[in-house]
């Protein structure tokens, strides 16, 4: 029986910025856009689900911090097959950067206590930062594999997974407890379970705050944050002196007469 | 002490990477500013004669970790060896590359030491700031000199943000591959290397993940270091399309590269991708076909010298930053320019 805890995080989806999330001056409005399930935690979900289902009364306990809403990807989650959520919520964590952050989910997973494998996803798209994992696994002293694409087994307390490296992949075993980063290329997230929809509409959530977890004041928000945002500046996207071509002929020997004289190709 | 640090990162047949070449060039500039010395950390086996690749960057010490299980990488030793010998040498900056093995190590040292770390920067700078700082109830203007700026891309590419760890040390940043450039200092610069005994950093039970096989290919393309680039979008509408794009691509002895998008629908291998979480290009020119031009996508392509953009939607928003705006479909403007580049080229 493996007790597994999946991390997973509420984003903005940055991934379609549409139209309507631009502002007149060529901004992006990030209030406009909508809220979904981090992607990448996905994947990682379902690696858990999977493992579910080759070991027999293992559990998923799903874990996110966040504002109250985010109990929705907890929801999602148990939809899809977790067991249960945890959600880690507190005005003090807020303003946190990676490494508060990681020290938060850290301390809830100490106070969960009893756990074989934590899943994540590789990166979350607001940052693209891919830090919390690792920064998760060394606050709570335990190895990690990361950018896994496929856990291929998990017998005698030893995991055994693929995973992408630059260049190629690798197989990597390592011993339990271990934290294993999903990446976005393993295999997607199995759909809600209609089932488990009807069950849990209203299933409640553990919720806890800064003070459920025993955490240094020094080590969450703001406060546990080295890193600070200087200065933010909208990238706004400036139009260029363009020459508007056609696809005739003309139009593209011309173009291609000009790059050739100009030694810039050829 | 407090000097620059850059982790080297070391492949196959102990060759250097590119990325970390990258990262000495760019951390001999900023030990020169900061008026101190750049060090570099090399882990790995059999690393006789290593410093041969990186002396000529301007490095003046390299921490040499040699022990026959530090290759391949794997997380815990590395990451002993480097916090350990941070803990004695206090570095003031610490540059790793945005690469599988930096995104993997970078996060552990800095959790290991609360410093802070700011992945994929595409900008580092030496400056001085003021900021509001509590001190006991109060907030106080502080003003801090020789910080590192740390400029990275955010929120999917909509925003630059500027990051500093001003109280907290090493500041710690990650560059992805490409972004900065190499370039050698001196030929016969002359460093020192200190030899390290990986057991005096390393306890053993950090050997704990055993890589069981292992698959690495040598690059296919060079996509970062062509001169031109054909890149290809969802407009370019299927892997038979894409075809044409690597038939100009060969005439014009370019490199074809691919949006998200056009990755996603499996047209085209996935480390073609150019973008924000793709490779960053610069090419003298870039022929973007089909392609929408989605933030993350100009983001690793914006640096190019002329853009000529082929689509048919006149509103696509990369046209607004292309030198040349062809209006027109892929199938039909792609082939007139092979022909015209067959019939005309010197």
């Amino acid at each position: 029986m493996l007790k597994i805890i999946v991390l997973a995080k509420q984003v903005p989806d940055t991934h379609n910025v549409g139209p309507e999330a631009m502002t007149p001056e060529g901004t992006v409005n990030r209030a406009a856009l909508p809220t979904v399930f981090n992607p990448e935690d996905l994947n990682a979900l379902e690696q858990a689900l999977r493992l579910k289902e080759q070991v027999p009364g293992s559990t998923i306990t799903m874990l996110t911090m966040g504002l109250p809403k985010a109990a929705e990807v907890l929801r999602e989650g148990v939809y899809r097959g977790a067991d249960e959520g945890i959600l880690l919520t507190d005005r003090a964590l807020g303003g946190a950067d990676t490494l508060a952050t990681s020290y938060s989910l850290a301390q809830a997973i100490r106070k969960v206590g009893d756990y074989d494998i934590i899943l994540c996803g590789r990166q979350a798209i607001d940052g693209d930062t891919a830090q919390v994992g690792p920064q998760v696994a060394e606050k709570l002293g335990l190895p990690q594999i990361t950018y896994t694409e496929e856990i291929l087994s998990c017998e005698n307390g030893k995991i055994v997974a693929r995973r992408h490296i630059d260049g190629g992949v690798e197989t990597v075993e390592g011993p339990l407890p271990i934290v294993v980063t999903v990446n976005g290329s393993a295999a997607p997230c199995r759909v809600r379970n209609v089932k488990r929809v009807m069950a849990n509409k209203h299933k409640e959530f553990t919720t806890w705050g800064a003070a459920d977890i025993d955490a240094d004041p020094m080590q969450i928000g703001k406060a546990g944050s080295p890193t600070n945002v200087k200065t933010v500046k909208s990238i706004v996207f400036k139009a260029k002196e363009t020459k508007q071509l056609t696809a005739s002929d003309e139009d593209i020997n011309n173009l291609m007469k000009e790059l050739i004289e100009s030694n810039t190709i050829g | 002490m407090n000097n620059v640090f850059v982790y080297i990162e070391i492949g196959e047949q102990n060759k250097v990477a590119d990325v970390s070449l990258e990262l000495l060039t760019k951390g001999r500039k900023l030990a020169t500013q900061l008026g101190v010395e750049l060090e570099c950390i090399c882990i790995g086996s059999k690393l006789d004669g290593i410093e041969t690749q990186v002396m000529p960057y301007g490095v003046d010490k390299v921490h040499v970790f040699d022990d026959a299980r530090l290759f391949p990488y794997t997380s815990l030793p590395h990451t002993a060896a480097v916090v350990n010998l941070f803990k004695e040498e206090n570095p003031q900056i610490c540059l790793m590359g945005a690469t599988v093995i930096g995104r993997d190590l970078g996060p552990r040292v800095s959790s290991a030491l609360h410093s802070g770390l700011t992945a994929d920067c595409t900008q580092l700078e030496i400056d001085g700031f003021d900021m509001k700082v509590k001190e006991g109830d109060t907030f106080v203007e502080k003003h801090y000199d020789n910080q590192l700026m740390q400029i990275r891309p955010a929120f999917g590419g909509s925003i630059i943000a500027t990051i500093v760890n001003p109280e907290h040390r090493p500041q710690m940043a990650t560059v992805r591959d490409g972004v900065m450039k190499k370039e050698i200092l001196d030929v016969n610069y002359k460093g020192q290397v200190i030899k390290h005994n990986p057991a005096d950093y390393i306890d053993d039970a950090a050997y704990v993940v055993k890589v069981l096989e292992r698959h690495v290919e040598e690059a296919k393309h060079n996509l970062k270091g062509a001169n031109i680039v054909v890149a290809g979008g969802y407009g370019v509408g299927s892997k038979e399309g894409f075809e044409q794009l690597f038939q100009l691509a060969h005439e014009l002895h370019a490199e074809v590269g691919a949006s998200r998008a056009a990755v996603d629908a499996g047209w085209v291998d996935h480390d073609r991708q150019i973008g924000q979480t793709g490779v960053t290009v610069r090419p003298k020119v870039y022929i973007a076909c089909g392609i929408s031009g989605a933030i993350q996508h100009i983001a690793g392509m914006k640096e190019s010298g002329i853009i000529i953009s082929i689509n048919n939607d006149p509103n696509a928003p990369i046209n607004q930053i292309a030198d040349y705006n062809i209006q027109g479909n892929i199938e039909e403007v792609v082939p007139k320019l092979i022909k015209y580049y067959k019939a005309n080229s010197k």
